[in-house]
């Protein structure tokens, strides 16, 4: 594993920049993340995922192909079931938009949110659990207080409470649900870094006299991220939860549609055309299954430790 | 020490741990409120339906809305320490009467969820680890993952459309069949309890199904851990069963893990209760929260934001002081 | 009359990635008579820890255990169903671990889990048990039983812990305890006590002791008997006195020249002790004597097939014919001032 350099690196004098002992790190990288990657593409659960994941981007992305126009525009006979008329195989919904189409663009919305999300969320996570970590003392102190704080609010009632505030759209959902994520990110990176703060080669990195920036950003963070990788898969599947959720509730960006906004629309239909909420649904299920596969097939190959408990 | 000693010195301690973290919180609380659009004097009068400028500023004068925010936020605790969180136009109601109303449902269903999620999580957990590598373990590890990924509020609808729409077993909302379960008014004792457990068997199983996937996961990993300690060969050598080695022995040190997560998902099933109780017209706070966010009143909204997460904090208080007698080496100081 | 225990022919084996199996332990014979204290002596990495739990039935499933008979107690241990065998293990048979630290229940008193065995397998009820496990602390030298039987394991220290595993092991007066490196995690003033303890309750309880330990000086001091093992072969046994005068066994010979104790006449700074050459793993996969690359003797014969256990005097064997001035064809293999500890610098 890269995380621990060799003690002969570190007991090396220093060298010139070009092979300086972190040099041991970026260079074992590679190695050790091409095993990672092999031993992923190996397990047949995370192939499985990768393939779901791929349909559904498939899906999202032939959305205006297929279907051009808007999908909130009204295209036949309203509640026509699934299978019945060729034009709409999914059939229709209670004002004649065709839910094939909803679901094609409903896809994108998913995922645009999902992965937009986590990004946000990653980048305030690391960024404060960075800073935590690699400082320490009162700066620690008052960040690991606000990492608790976000802990202890539920996060989805805070969501709700922030998308209410702010208006519902994509981007004000995108934020909020990136504010309701990061302290998992921040205590983990903060962990890691923690962690890789006194190792050799970062000390040795420090002795050579580079900036905290330099050294957070090429030695430590590498190091830091496979447990990071895992969790931002988890964070995606869980954020396109979040927004199903939110559109459910009428939270939504009004005008597009969502997975959970069609739910939240076949509700009041359940007992007569239950396809309505049933197939958004199922798409969820699948999505977000297809990114919990991955995060447990990255998590089997980026973690060593639990490879004989499998 | 003796345990209720121990146990007690360790609440107090985290109690006092905690104290700073809920200070932050209310005010978060504070600048949410501060965010939200419109203010006490614009319901008002908005609510009277007669407003003028003069008005308005008269209004705002006697809350202290014109005040700097500083003293403002002095206003809110003094408030906050008279158990007063605002006033719901809309309810015509204190906003904390309004959700002490609310809060026992999701309390119940809270726990009942929480309850269910960890007895067939363990169960399922037991199974796994028992078999571990092999075609049942496989199995239930599959159905864990997509558990895992099936939104609450979606299996809460599916459910209905199976139990209540197809086979017309379980009610589909609600939380007590109005006019008594046979009609000739209200239930009393078992009859009673029965009805409100027909009412209670959807939201519960929704709410929980998320949560089983996760300790059954957990209970996994942790039974496998503690299987390896040299204590369980110590339990087997003196010839226990192997059942006994695994329920006394093993699943007690497993437990500790679980039970860490437990407290941690609680803000988690809260905000879970939130969709599910909206799914099943359930009377409880989630359901309070979603009526406040159609009617955009930010009052009740922030005041159900502040008291779950007090209540998360005081659970986690709970599960801390449950783990310190679940194992004791953890002393009080 | 039969001794307690007689193990005939066993072997342990454990599958390897090719498919086969490999034996750590092999063609093991031993008996333990009656109140007599026999110890198991060798490496680690020998076979004896296994060769320990493999008596008691705990070894993993995994395991392949074959033996042309265990009798143990006039009862005949191999094909005996798993809960026939469970209920000897903890009333006849009893075991104590090296690791006194990690071989107690961190979350139960040690009360419970000394009045578990009472009534698992005597019946007692709750207090007359609690009673009982009160007196067991008495027994092995427990200050303040009263207080201590509901204390945790965290809250004493090691030699008390197993202390308090030894009388969780005789709690149902075992006819045989098994004792596997019972103070090697011990300080040096405790092990004397721990092994004072257990010789004392040997006699006072009347049970037979099966001391598996790599520490000769333990041996010689409270052993009746002792076995020496080697990567999985028995090469020597003999009481102890004759054993400790008179080892046969290069192997043997070799340990008393590397035991610090065997040596108390020397002092550290008159020079290192003798070291045995080579290690115990090179063994593996050797079709004759398993000493054969560290062994000063060893001729080409040595190393075609395992000699056989030879008897050279009464309550004697020794697995080496060159030992006991048999001759042997072939050269030696390994030049004296090489391999022999006699010339070690």
């Amino acid at each position: 594993m890269p995380k621990t350099s060799s003690p002969a690196l570190a007991a090396a004098p220093p060298l010139p920049a070009t092979a300086n002992p972190a040099a041991g790190t970026p260079a074992a990288a590679p190695r050790y993340g091409r095993r990672a990657l092999r031993a992923f593409l190996r397990n047949p659960t995370a192939i499985a995922g990768l393939v779901l994941l791929a349909l559904v981007m498939l899906g999202a992305s032939l959305a205006p192909l297929f279907y051009p126009d808007d999908p909130l525009g009204m295209v036949g006979r309203p509640l026509l079931w699934p299978g019945r008329q060729w034009s709409h195989p999914l059939g229709t919904d209670s004002l004649g938009r065709d839910v094939a189409a909803g679901l094609m663009h409903g896809a994108r919305i998913s995922l645009l949110v999902g992965f937009a999300a986590t990004c946000v969320g990653l980048s305030l996570g690391i960024l404060v659990g960075a800073v935590a970590g690699y400082r320490g003392g009162w700066l620690d102190d008052a960040l690991v207080r606000l990492i608790e704080i976000f802990q202890a609010v539920p996060s989805f009632i805070l969501l709700v409470v922030l998308v209410a505030i702010a208006q519902p759209s994509v981007a004000t959902i995108v934020g909020a649900i990136g504010i309701v994520t990061w302290p998992t990110i921040a205590r983990l990176v903060r962990a890691e870094v923690r962690a890789l703060r006194s190792k050799d080669f970062v000390v040795a990195a420090r002795g050579m006299g580079y900036g905290h920036g330099r050294i957070i950003l090429r030695e430590i963070l590498p190091n830091a991220m496979p447990p990071v990788i895992v969790t931002s898969s988890v964070m995606v599947a869980s954020a396109i939860l979040m927004e199903a959720a939110l559109s459910f509730m009428g939270l939504g960006d009004p005008n597009t549609v969502s997975w959970g906004s069609m739910i939240g629309a076949g509700r009041e239909l359940l007992r007569t055309a239950w396809y309505l909420t049933a197939l958004p649904g199922l798409l969820i299920v699948v999505t977000v299954l297809a990114l919990n596969l991955i995060g447990d097939g990255l998590n089997d190959a980026l973690n060593p430790r639990l490879e004989k408990d499998s | 020490m003796t345990t209720p000693g121990r146990l007690t010195r360790r609440f107090l301690r985290t109690a006092l741990q905690a104290i700073p973290t809920v200070l932050g919180i209310v005010i978060l609380n504070f600048l949410l409120l501060q965010l939200a659009p419109g203010d006490a004097a614009d319901v008002m009068a908005a609510e009277s339906g007669t407003a003028t400028e003069e008005t308005l500023a008269a209004l705002r004068a006697r809350f202290g809305l014109d005040q700097p925010l500083l003293l403002q936020l002095l206003g809110y605790l003094s408030n906050l320490a008279h158990f007063s969180l605002g006033y719901s136009p809309r309810y015509n109601m204190p906003v904390a009467e309004l959700i002490g109303q609310r809060l026992p449902g999701t309390l119940l269903l809270m726990a009942t969820a929480l309850a269910l999620a960890f007895v067939v999580g363990l169960l399922l957990g037991l199974v796994m680890a028992a078999t571990a590598g092999r075609w049942p373990d496989r199995v239930v590890s599959v159905l864990a993952l997509l558990f895992y990924s099936i939104p609450g509020f979606w299996i809460g609808l599916m459910l209905i459309v199976l139990f209540s729409v197809t086979l017309g077993w379980l009610p589909s909302g609600g939380y007590q069949t109005i006019g008594g379960p046979s009609g000739g008014g209200p239930a009393e004792g078992l009859a009673a309890l029965l009805d409100r457990l027909r009412y209670m068997v959807l939201p519960a199983t929704s709410l929980a199904l998320f949560y089983v996937a996760i300790y059954a996961r957990l209970a996994r990993a942790a039974l496998l851990e503690a299987q390896t300690h040299d204590y369980v060969r110590t339990a087997r050598a003196k010839g226990l069963p192997a059942w006994t080695v695994m329920t006394r022995h093993v699943l007690r040190n497993a437990l500790l893990p679980v039970t860490t997560m437990a407290g941690i998902h609680l803000g988690g099933i809260l905000g879970g209760a939130v969709v599910v109780e909206t799914v099943y017209s359930w009377p409880g706070l989630g359901r309070l929260a979603y009526e406040a966010v159609m009617a955009r009143d930010f009052s009740i909204l922030l005041g159900v934001l502040l008291l779950s997460s007090l209540l998360v904090i005081a659970a986690n208080l709970l599960v801390d002081v449950l783990q310190a007698w679940l194992d004791p080496r953890i002393e009080a100081s | 009359m039969d001794p307690l225990l007689s193990v005939r022919d066993l072997s342990i084996g454990f599958r390897n990635g090719a498919g086969g199996h490999w034996w750590p332990v092999r063609g093991f014979d031993l008996t333990v008579e009656a109140g007599e204290t026999v110890a198991l002596v060798g490496e680690s990495g020998s076979g004896k820890s296994l060769t320990a739990l493999a008596l008691m039935g705990l070894l993993p499933r995994s395991a392949r255990v074959e033996a042309a008979g265990i009798r143990f107690a006039g009862q005949e241990l191999t094909g005996l169903p798993e809960r026939a065998k469970r209920r000897l293990r903890g009333r006849d048979l009893a075991m104590i671990f090296q690791e006194p630290m990690t071989s107690l229940n961190p979350v139960l008193t040690i009360g419970r889990q000394i009045a578990e065995v009472l009534r698992l397998h005597q019946g007692l009820s709750a207090k007359a048990a609690r009673a009982q496990a009160i007196e067991l602390l008495d027994l092995v030298r427990i200050p303040e039983p009263q207080r201590r039987v509901d204390d945790h394991p965290h809250r004493l220290s090691g030699g008390m812990r197993q202390r308090a595993m030894i009388a969780m092991a005789v709690a149902c007066r075992p006819k045989l305890l098994i004792a596997d490196e019972p103070t090697t995690a011990l300080d040096v003033t405790i092990q004397a006590q721990v092994l004072e303890l257990l010789d004392r309750l040997r006699r006072e309880l009347s049970l037979a002791l099966l001391l598996i330990t790599h520490d000769l000086g333990v041996v010689a001091q409270w052993a009746d008997r002792v076995v020496v093992l080697y990567a999985g072969r028995k090469v020597e046994e003999a009481d102890a006195g004759p054993l400790f005068s008179d080892p046969l066994h290069p192997y043997t010979r070799g340990l008393l020249a590397a035991s610090p104790r065997m040596n108390a006449g020397r002092h550290y700074r008159d020079g290192p002790l003798d070291e045995i050459p080579g290690s115990i793993a090179s063994a593996a996969g050797q079709a004759g004597c398993p000493f054969v690359p560290r062994c000063p003797a060893a001729v080409a014969a040595c190393a075609e097939a395992m000699p056989p256990l030879l008897v050279p005097a009464a309550r004697r064997a020794v697995a080496c014919p060159v030992a006991v001035g048999l001759p042997l064809p072939g050269s030696p293999l390994n030049s004296p001032s090489a391999a022999s500890p006699e010339f070690h610098p």
